[in-house]
């Protein structure tokens, strides 16, 4: 990166914060942004990226118009602990043809929570399978709506195909102590997991 | 309908933006470096005036993190433009040095004691 040597301006002596970023992904109408909304400060908020045809990178002006373009909408929010640190939580769309935000998001990402519907849990499986391909720590939480048939946390494991490291939780996506058990429980699984990756593997985009 | 100029159907909240966002960058749509969405940003001073080579999404992106500083996400939901569009506008004011941007640690895991803080803070909810 070339900002980071911008020495001139900093006479404010202004220390940011550390900001740390954890995912939320899972299938469509799962409750990622209920989730997010259930811990953060503020109504999460919508971002979006355009997505076109053109390769990345490539500084091209003719055309651009004329390209086809998808828009992925986000929903992210924001949790202050204090001045020097600061969490995001961002919402990841749930198809897999997104890989290219999926991969800009990951990027430095401490973990994911994959949320998981016992109706549709096969919603989950690109969540859960880009996350171990990309060795990026996760843990499964099952958002209990109330008309779904109740599993057992092992059939759940054993129907994702999961590694047994995986936690597997679950969770009310509305409430707000269920939400934070869950992201703590990552936070303690990435922690854990931290020994085992030290190779850099997840920095590699 | 009410209303005068048949335009005006289309033209509503929904609508989104009149301007395109590549109108906005002059076309460009690369930038030098992919500027993380929780990539810190922090205004150097106060805003500039208008002027060629200055729109006014750049002046509102200073005032934005002027306060405190903002994540590249959050600049974006609240300008309501997409994150490459913010991020060619924030290579212009990087080049005139209007902004300092703090990338997060992106290969580098934060050390132990980030983790307890985090895990503490979530408690502590």
């Amino acid at each position: 990166m070339d900002y980071a040597h911008s020495d001139d301006g900093r006479d404010g002596a202004v220390t940011l914060p550390t900001a740390i970023k954890i995912l939320v992904a899972g299938g469509f109408g799962v409750g990622k942004t209920t989730l997010v909304a259930a811990v953060s400060e503020t109504r999460p908020l919508q971002t979006e990226e355009l997505l076109s045809e053109r390769g990345i990178g490539v500084d091209d002006l003719d055309g651009v118009e004329s390209k086809s373009t998808t828009t992925v909408a986000m929903d992210f929010g924001r949790i202050t602990f204090d001045q020097d640190l600061v969490l995001y939580l961002f919402g990841t769309p749930g198809q897999g043809r997104f890989w290219f935000i999926w991969d800009e998001l990951a990027l430095g990402a401490l973990g994911a929570v994959v949320l998981a519907d016992t109706r549709r849990l096969a919603d989950c499986f690109p969540s859960v399978d880009y996350f171990e391909e990309h060795h990026l720590p996760f843990v499964v939480a099952v958002n209990c709506f109330a008309d779904a048939r109740k599993y057992s946390l092992g059939e759940v494991q054993q129907a994702l195909n999961l590694d047994p490291g995986v936690p597997v939780m679950l969770c009310d996506a509305r409430d707000r102590e269920s939400s934070k058990e869950v992201l703590i429980a990552l936070v303690e699984h990435a922690m854990k997991r931290r020994g085992t990756r030290g190779d850099g593997q997840e920095g590699e985009h | 309908m009410t209303s005068d100029h048949p335009e005006s159907l289309w033209v509503d909240e929904a609508a989104g933006p009149i301007v395109r966002p590549y109108a906005m960058t002059r076309g460009r749509t690369a930038t030098k470096a992919l500027i993380n969405v929780i990539s810190l940003i922090r205004a150097t001073g106060t805003a500039p005036p208008l002027r060629p080579g200055i729109v006014p999404e750049h002046i509102r992106i200073v005032e934005l993190c002027r306060e405190r500083p903002l994540a590249l996400a959050e600049v974006a939901a609240h300008l309501g433009l997409p994150l490459g569009t913010i991020r060619v506008l924030l290579d212009d004011l990087l080049s005139q040095k209007l902004v300092q941007v703090t990338e997060p640690a992106n290969t580098q895991l934060p050390d132990d004691d980030v983790f307890e803080a985090v895990i503490n803070g979530l408690r502590a909810l």
